[in-house]
C-alpha cells in the first residue's frame, strides 16, 4: 500500500475495530486514499485550522443553517462540516449506483401496483395487512394514474457499511428527502477552502444535481405542448430545510411558493403574481401529504392549497413526489423491498437490507422483547433520528418505555441489530479521530434514473455515537467519487 | 413576480431603511446631549421625550420603562428586543424577510444583511453600545448603506427593483417627517434662538441633510429646514423627492403613464405629489407643523395599504383572503416545523 508514514496530523490515528474508510486494519493507507493523504501532508496544522475556520465562516455568512426543533431558543445553527473528504473508488460507486437504480425501479413498480391491481398482495408476496395498515397508504388514490407512472421521483436512500466493509441499505426516504443542498454546498466550501486538494485527483463533479432535478420536473409535466411552469412548494421559512428549498429553487431558476401563493380555479393550479394569475404545471413539493390540501387531508392545515387534490386527480398538475409514496418508506415495508426486487424484476438485490425484525410477527416480537439492550428499535414512520431506541446506550427507563410502546402498537415498530457503521478520519478538537459515517445518495427518477456521484456523507461527531442526524450532533463531509 | 415576494422585498428594504434612519437619529441626539451643561433627570426627560414621541412608540416605551433617561431611551431604540421598532428588531425583521426570499436575492446582498444581523447580535455590538456608541451607529449605517448600494448595483431594473424602491422611499419620507416632528414636541421654554438652531441642525443631521442644506442656505431657521426637508425637489430624503420616486415606481410596476392612475395606490400618490409640487411652507405652518406632518404620514400609510391591496390581496380577484389563523408567528412556526424533512 501507498504511504508508509502517515503525515503529522494523522500520526497516532487509531482505526479501531471498525471498518475505516481511509486506513486498513493494520494502519496502512487504502490505495485510493493515498494521493489525498499526500496532499494533506503538504498542509501544516495552523494552515489547516485557518482554512477550516474559513469554510465555517462561509456557511455562516451564506446562512447555510438549520433550525433545531424542541430547542427553546429556536435559533439557527450551521451544519458542522468536516474538511477531510470521504473518498470512494470508481468501481465501488458503480456497484452502489446499480443497486440504488434497481431499488428505485422496484419501489416505483410496487407503488404503481398497490395503487392499481395489487398483484403483489394477491400473490401473497407481501401480507395485505401491512400495506393496508401503513400510516401513509392512501387507498383513496387507488386507480388514479400519475404522470409517466412515476411515484418516487426523488429518493434519498441511506447506506451504511458494516465492520466487514459490506454496504447495506438502512432506509429509503421517498417522501421529502432533504440534504441535497448540503451535498452541493459542501463541495463549494471545500473547493474554496482547500483548492489544492482537488487538482488532478479525478473527483467527479456533483453540480449537475439541480439540472437533473429540473429535467425530471419537466419530464412529468402534464402539458406536453408548452414549456412547463415548475414551482417548489415549501412549508415556509420556519421549516428546518428552508435554506435548502431556497437553494434548490434558485439553482433551478423556478419560483419557491408557499400554500397561500397558490390558488385552484376549475381544477387548475395558479400562482398569484403581481401581474395576476399564472398557471402552474409541476409542483416539487416539500410538504407532507397530510398538509398539502386541507379539503382532502387535515382540515386544520390552513396553509395547504385548498382544491389541489382535485387538480391533481384531474391530471392538470404533477406532484413530485406523488401522493401516497410514504407507504414505500414505511420501515416495515422496508423489510419487504428485497422481495419486491425479486417479484417485479426477477433479480437478486444488489444491495442487501440490514437484517430486520418486525414487531408484529409473533416470533420476531418475542426475540425483540428478549434482546432490547442489543437492538436498535425504530418507529415505522419517524425520521430525523426521532422515535428511536439505541439499545446498547439506552437507560433502563428508556428500554422499559419502548417495551411498552412496542407491546401497545407492534405494527409501528421494527428492530435491527446494531451495525457498527464504518468510520472515517474526522478533525475533532485538535486531533484526527475516527467517527462513524453513513451515506445518503440522491436518486432522481425522471426520463431515466440519475444519481449524482456520491451523496451526502453524514458524520456522528460525538465520540462513539452512531447517530448521524443533524438534529442530534451530526455533521457532514464532502464525498468524492473518483474517476476510473 | 409572486405577490408575496413583492411584499416581502418591500418590507425587507423598509426595515433596513428604518434601522439606518434610527441609527442616525440616536447618534445625532446622543452627541447633541454632550453639549448640554446640566443633565439632571428632568432635563434628560425633556430632551428625550420628543424623540420617543416622534417615533410613535411612546406607548410601548412607557409600558416598559419608568423613567426616560438616556440609558433607557437609547436601549429602547437601539437593542431592546421588546421594541419591535428598535434597530436590532428592524435588522432581525429585515433579515427574516430576506431569508424568506433568499432565492431571489443576489448572494452578496444576502451576505451583507446576514453579516449586519450577526453583528447586531454579537458581543462586539454590545461592547460598542456600552463604550463607543458612535462607532456602533456608524457600523449600522455603513452596513445599511452598503446593503442599499449592493442592491442598486446588482438588481435588474425590473419589478423586483421597483418594489424595493417603493418601500425605500415610502420609509424615507415617513422618517423625514418623523424627525421633523421632533421639533413640534420641543418644550416651549427651550425656545431661545440659540437652542432652537441647535435642535434644527440636529434634525438636519438626523436626515443626513446638514451639508446639502448649507449649500443652499446659510442660516438655519425653522422655515428653512421645513422647506428643505419637505419641499426640496432635489434632496434625496425630502418628502417631495421621495414621493416623486414612489410615483415613478408605482407607474413602472403597472405600466400606466404617469399623471394617470389605474389603482388606489397610484391615485393617492399622484394626489399627494401634486400637493407637494404646488405646496409651500406657509401651508405647513398655517396648519400647525405637527398636524401637517401627521397628515402626511397618514397619506403615506394609505399608499402602503393600497399597494398591498392592489398587488398582494387583490380583493377583486379573490373572495378569500390569505388565511389569518396563523397571525401569531409561533403558531405559524409550529405548523411549518411539523413538515417532516426526511
Amino acid at each position: 500500500m501507498g504511504l508508509a508514514k502517515p503525515m503529522e496530523m494523522f500520526k497516532g490515528y487509531d482505526p479501531g475495530v471498525f471498518y475505516d474508510e481511509m486506513f486498513g486494519a493494520d494502519g496502512t493507507v487504502r490505495d485510493h486514499c493515498a494521493p489525498l493523504l499526500r496532499r494533506f501532508a503538504g498542509i501544516d496544522q495552523k494552515d489547516f485550522l485557518a482554512r477550516k475556520a474559513n469554510s465555517e465562516l462561509y456557511f455562516l455568512r451564506q446562512g447555510i443553517t438549520f433550525n433545531v426543533y424542541h430547542d427553546e431558543q429556536g435559533t439557527e445553527r450551521i451544519f458542522p462540516f468536516d474538511p477531510v473528504p470521504r473518498v470512494m473508488p470508481a468501481d465501488e460507486w458503480e456497484q452502489l449506483e446499480a443497486g440504488l437504480t434497481q431499488r428505485i425501479v422496484a419501489l416505483n413498480l410496487f407503488l404503481h401496483d398497490i395503487y392499481h391491481e395489487q398483484r403483489i398482495l394477491e400473490d401473497e408476496v407481501i401480507p395485505r395487512f401491512y400495506v393496508e395498515h401503513a400510516k401513509h397508504y392512501r387507498p383513496e388514490f387507488r386507480g388514479m394514474d400519475v404522470p409517466r407512472d412515476i411515484y418516487i421521483h426523488i429518493c434519498g436512500s441511506d447506506l451504511i457499511r458494516g465492520a466487514d466493509g459490506q454496504y447495506y441499505v438502512l432506509e429509503d426516504n421517498g417522501r421529502c428527502p432533504s440534504g441535497a443542498s448540503y451535498l452541493l454546498e459542501n463541495r463549494n466550501a471545500l473547493k474554496r477552502a482547500f483548492p489544492g486538494l482537488f487538482e488532478e485527483m479525478g473527483v467527479r463533479p456533483v453540480d449537475s444535481y439541480p439540472h437533473d432535478l429540473l429535467s425530471m420536473l419537466h419530464h412529468i409535466s402534464p402539458r406536453r405542448d408548452e414549456s412547463p411552469v415548475c414551482v417548489l412548494l415549501t412549508p415556509g421559512c420556519y421549516n428546518s430545510a428552508y435554506f435548502e428549498h431556497c437553494y434548490l429553487a434558485r439553482e433551478m431558476g423556478i419560483d419557491i411558493v408557499e400554500g397561500r401563493d397558490l390558488v385552484v380555479v376549475d381544477k387548475v393550479v395558479f400562482m398569484r403574481t403581481t401581474r395576476g394569475l399564472k398557471r402552474v404545471d409541476v409542483i416539487y413539493r416539500r410538504i407532507d401529504d397530510d398538509f398539502i390540501d386541507p379539503v382532502v387531508f387535515r382540515k386544520d392545515s390552513a396553509l395547504g392549497v385548498p382544491g389541489l387534490m382535485n387538480a391533481y386527480r384531474a391530471g392538470n398538475v404533477a406532484l413530485a413526489n406523488a401522493v401516497g409514496t410514504g407507504v414505500a418508506d414505511d420501515k416495515v415495508m422496508y423489510y419487504f423491498v428485497p422481495r419486491m426486487i425479486e417479484y417485479y424484476l426477477g433479480q437478486k438485490p444488489i444491495l442487501p437490507n440490514v437484517p430486520t425484525y418486525l414487531a408484529s410477527e409473533e416470533k420476531d416480537l418475542k426475540f425483540i422483547l428478549g434482546h432490547l439492550p442489543e437492538l436498535v428499535v425504530k418507529a415505522a414512520n419517524e425520521s430525523g433520528g426521532y422515535g428511536m431506541l439505541m439499545g446498547p446506550s439506552a437507560s433502563k427507563d428508556e428500554i422499559e418505555k419502548f417495551r411498552e410502546l412496542i407491546i401497545a402498537d407492534p405494527r409501528n415498530y421494527i428492530a435491527q441489530p446494531v451495525i457498527s457503521l464504518s468510520r472515517a478520519p474526522t478533525w475533532c478538537d485538535g486531533a484526527m479521530e475516527g467517527r462513524h459515517i453513513d451515506l445518503r445518495p440522491y436518486i432522481i427518477y425522471g426520463e431515466d434514473v440519475k444519481i449524482v456521484p456520491g451523496g451526502l456523507t453524514r458524520v456522528a461527531l460525538n465520540k462513539g455515537s452512531l447517530v448521524v442526524n443533524s438534529s442530534q450532533g451530526g455533521g457532514s463531509k464532502d464525498t468524492w467519487v473518483l474517476r476510473h | 413576480m409572486l405577490s408575496r415576494v413583492a411584499n416581502t422585498l418591500y418590507w425587507m428594504i423598509r426595515f433596513v431603511e428604518r434601522a439606518d434612519n434610527l441609527a442616525r437619529l440616536i447618534d445625532v441626539n446622543q452627541q447633541l446631549l454632550l453639549d448640554s451643561e446640566r443633565l439632571d433627570s428632568e432635563r434628560l426627560r425633556t430632551f428625550w421625550q420628543p424623540i420617543i414621541l416622534s417615533t410613535g412608540d411612546e406607548e410601548t416605551f412607557s409600558s416598559l420603562y419608568d423613567q426616560a433617561g438616556s440609558a433607557e431611551v437609547i436601549h429602547f431604540l437601539t437593542d431592546d428586543p421588546r421594541n419591535p421598532n428598535s434597530i436590532t428588531s428592524c435588522i432581525a425583521l429585515a433579515r427574516e424577510n430576506a431569508r424568506t426570499v433568499r432565492d431571489q436575492l443576489p448572494d452578496e446582498l444576502w451576505e451583507e444583511l446576514n453579516a449586519l444581523y450577526l453583528f447586531s447580535r454579537s458581543a462586539e455590538a454590545r461592547r460598542l453600545i456600552a463604550v463607543d456608541p458612535p462607532r456602533y451607529y456608524e457600523n449600522i449605517r455603513r452596513s445599511a448603506v452598503t446593503f442599499l448600494g449592493i442592491a442598486a448595483s446588482t438588481t435588474s431594473r425590473d419589478e423586483q427593483w421597483d418594489f424595493m424602491e417603493l418601500g425605500r422611499h415610502l420609509e424615507r419620507a415617513d422618517k423625514t417627517t418623523r424627525f421633523l416632528d421632533v421639533a413640534s414636541y420641543l418644550p416651549d421654554g427651550a425656545d431661545n434662538a440659540q437652542s432652537a438652531a441647535l435642535h434644527w441642525s440636529a434634525i438636519l443631521r438626523s436626515c443626513g441633510a446638514l451639508g446639502a442644506f448649507r449649500a443652499f442656505e446659510r442660516t438655519i431657521t425653522a422655515r428653512g429646514v421645513v422647506d428643505f426637508l419637505v419641499f426640496s425637489k432635489i434632496f434625496p430624503r425630502s418628502v417631495r423627492y421621495c414621493i416623486e420616486r414612489v410615483d415613478v415606481s408605482l407607474h413602472r410596476i403597472s405600466g400606466t403613464p404617469r399623471g394617470s392612475f389605474q389603482n388606489d395606490a397610484e391615485r393617492e400618490a399622484g394626489r399627494l405629489l401634486s400637493d407637494l409640487h404646488f405646496g409651500v411652507t406657509d401651508d405647513a405652518f398655517a396648519m400647525g407643523l405637527h398636524g401637517y406632518l401627521d397628515a402626511l404620514q397618514s397619506r403615506f400609510n394609505r399608499i402602503g395599504e393600497a399597494v398591498f391591496e392592489s398587488y398582494v390581496l387583490m380583493p377583486e380577484r379573490f373572495q378569500v383572503c390569505p388565511p389569518d389563523e396563523f397571525r401569531s408567528s409561533s403558531a405559524l412556526a409550529a405548523w411549518q416545523q411539523q413538515q417532516q424533512q426526511q
